[in-house]
């Protein structure tokens, strides 16, 4: 099994890419496992279909913290096709540990090990699932 | 106190390398692990002379039959049991609550009547209950716990009153430790015409239990948390009590007479044993009695008591460390946060060291509220422990600390 607790994935975990509030957002989306504690926010700011700034607060164990981080470094700047695309790359990749075709997803990939590990994989997908419901909201809005 | 290093040659598991560490198993408040004694017994049974029970009229039959009622015999005496006919092989701990839940509460308890229970049931003693205030329109009571985690008798006294048609409570906490005054807490109810359902799983593997000293009226508990095999436990209620419940669970065994319209039900406690039952598992059972008997379960509580001392006072000595739980009076769990650690970080970084703990809720969300914590992380100690488990737990936590610091 490889090491889940790696370099990459303690690097975001110690020191978090965009984490707090974000001024001027357009909608922000709670997520939760209630089952592990694990709580989140998402702060989105939208320039009409692109995702112009994104930020995250909350608590949880150190994979719910860190793929946070990872996400809101890779969705930065990118369209909501492409987010909802890069969500469903990120899915298949918890599924089955396989990289994406294309586009790689550099930091991302230090979570591989948690397709071993079935009992994290919703810290892993919480802030996914988190910005899923966001690009809902965003739709029905 | 050798107790721990002079039986773990009995428990094969223990030779077993995790993550390339040997392995240090803390979660026998979840699951324990199963001694030679055990799983021979299993599998000579198996093996030699297993059939079905109380069926058929064949050399196996009667011999399947006279290992799985001799197993019943002997649980009945572990626990001091006043009555064999009241002794009822189920699943496990919640089968046996839900029985009670569902043959006794839903017919005996009545609209606007009280069902007493605490704060620091897990959710098989709890969830249940719950149904039944549902069904019946009853109300739910909580006896209130002082801050150590234990519970407060005084207004104990004043919730458990007339109105209150049950008092159902755990006798060990799996998370605080707390060992509950459970003796008093049924004479208070039997004082107001109640009946007190005790859950025990956290209580017979660790201490003895003398069911006529307590005098509940259902205790229930579970064998793989007692050394022995999984899906069987125990429901011990008053002959009498039971007599007048319906059945739990219908089918084979539990009937006398059947006809297209309606049935008549088997003597106890056939009545509430459906279907084949899990006759090899009881025979584990069996021996899993007979290894914590030729122990003593004196000299285990003893053991339990040691270790939970003394990793309490090692994890206390440790910076920045949540102890929850009172300090005396407590069965062999330790629960605990390290500050800036989420639990289920904390057992992840142990599990590459080999050390096994329990991380989250515990099955107890009302009183991980109450902790006003998300999760705890858990060590739970068994008599196949010993101080250097403790050790390498400590040595863990320091470890895991450097990692996430």
């Amino acid at each position: 099994m490889s090491d889940l607790y790696g370099e990459i994935l303690l690097d975001h975990y110690r020191l978090p890419r965009n984490k707090g509030q974000l001024v001027g957002e357009t909608l922000s989306v709670e997520g939760k496992n209630p089952l592990c504690g694990d709580e989140l926010t998402l702060h989105l700011k939208l320039d009409g279909d692109r995702v112009s700034d994104i930020s995250f607060e909350g608590n949880g164990c150190a994979i719910s913290m860190a793929s946070a981080s990872m996400l809101t470094e890779d969705l930065k700047g990118r369209s909501l096709a492409e987010v909802q695309r890069r969500i469903e790359q990120f899915r298949s990749f918890i599924r089955d540990g396989k990289e994406p075709d294309g586009e790689p997803l550099d930091d991302i990939s230090a979570l591989a090990g948690v397709a071993q590990l079935p009992v994290r994989v919703k810290c892993a997908t919480l802030a996914w699932t988190t910005m899923e419901q966001g690009l809902l909201q965003v739709k029905q809005s | 106190m050798l107790l721990g290093r002079d039986v773990r040659k009995d428990f094969p598991i223990l030779n077993v390398k995790v993550n390339g560490k040997p392995l240090v198993y803390l979660d026998s408040a979840a699951s324990s692990q199963k001694p030679n004694a055990v799983l021979e017994s299993y599998c000579r049974f198996c093996e030699q002379r297993y059939s079905n029970v109380h069926r058929g009229i064949h050399t196996l039959g009667e011999a399947a039959t006279g290992d799985y009622e001799a197993a019943r015999g002997s649980i009945a005496e572990f626990i001091q049991a006043p009555a064999l006919e009241g002794v009822i092989f189920t699943r496990g701990t919640p089968e046996s609550i839900n029985l009670v839940a569902h043959s006794y509460g839903k017919k005996f308890v009545k609209h606007g009547q009280s069902i007493v229970l605490t704060p620091m049931e897990h959710h098989a003693n709890l969830v249940p209950w719950q149904l039944v205030a549902k069904f019946v329109g009853a109300e739910l009571r909580f006896i209130p716990m002082k801050s150590d985690g234990t519970l407060d008798l005084a207004e104990a006294r004043k919730l458990i009153d007339k109105t209150t048609a049950m008092v159902a409570v755990t006798h060990a906490s799996n998370v605080l430790g707390t060992i509950n005054p459970v003796g008093e807490i049924v004479e208070l109810a039997h004082k107001v015409g109640a009946k007190a359902v005790i859950d025990g799983a956290q209580a017979v593997p660790h201490m003895p239990v003398n069911l006529r000293e307590m005098n509940p009226d259902f205790y229930s508990f579970s064998g793989h948390k007692m050394l022995g095999p999984t899906g069987i436990g125990v429901l011990y209620g008053r002959p009498e009590i039971l007599n007048d419940m319906d059945p739990f669970l219908t089918g084979g065994e539990m009937i006398r007479e059947v006809y297209l319209d309606h049935a008549t039900w088997n003597d106890l406690p056939y009545k509430f044993e459906a279907g084949t039952p899990a006759i090899a598992e009881a025979i584990g059972l069996h021996a899993a009695v007979r290894y914590l008997q030729e122990i003593g379960m004196e000299r285990i509580a003893q053991m339990d008591h040691y270790l939970t001392t003394h990793a309490l006072e090692k994890l206390a000595s440790e910076p920045d460390i949540a102890l929850y739980g009172p300090l005396s009076q407590r069965g062999a769990v330790t629960s605990f946060n390290v500050k800036g650690i989420h639990p289920h970080d904390l057992a992840a970084l142990l599990d590459r060291e080999g050390i096994a703990i329990r991380a989250g809720h515990h099955c107890c969300q009302p009183l991980m509220r109450w902790l006003d914590v998300q999760a705890t992380a858990r060590a739970s100690f068994y008599l196949y422990n010993t101080a250097d488990d403790v050790a390498a737990l400590i040595e863990g936590v320091r470890t895991a600390r450097k990692v996430l610091a």
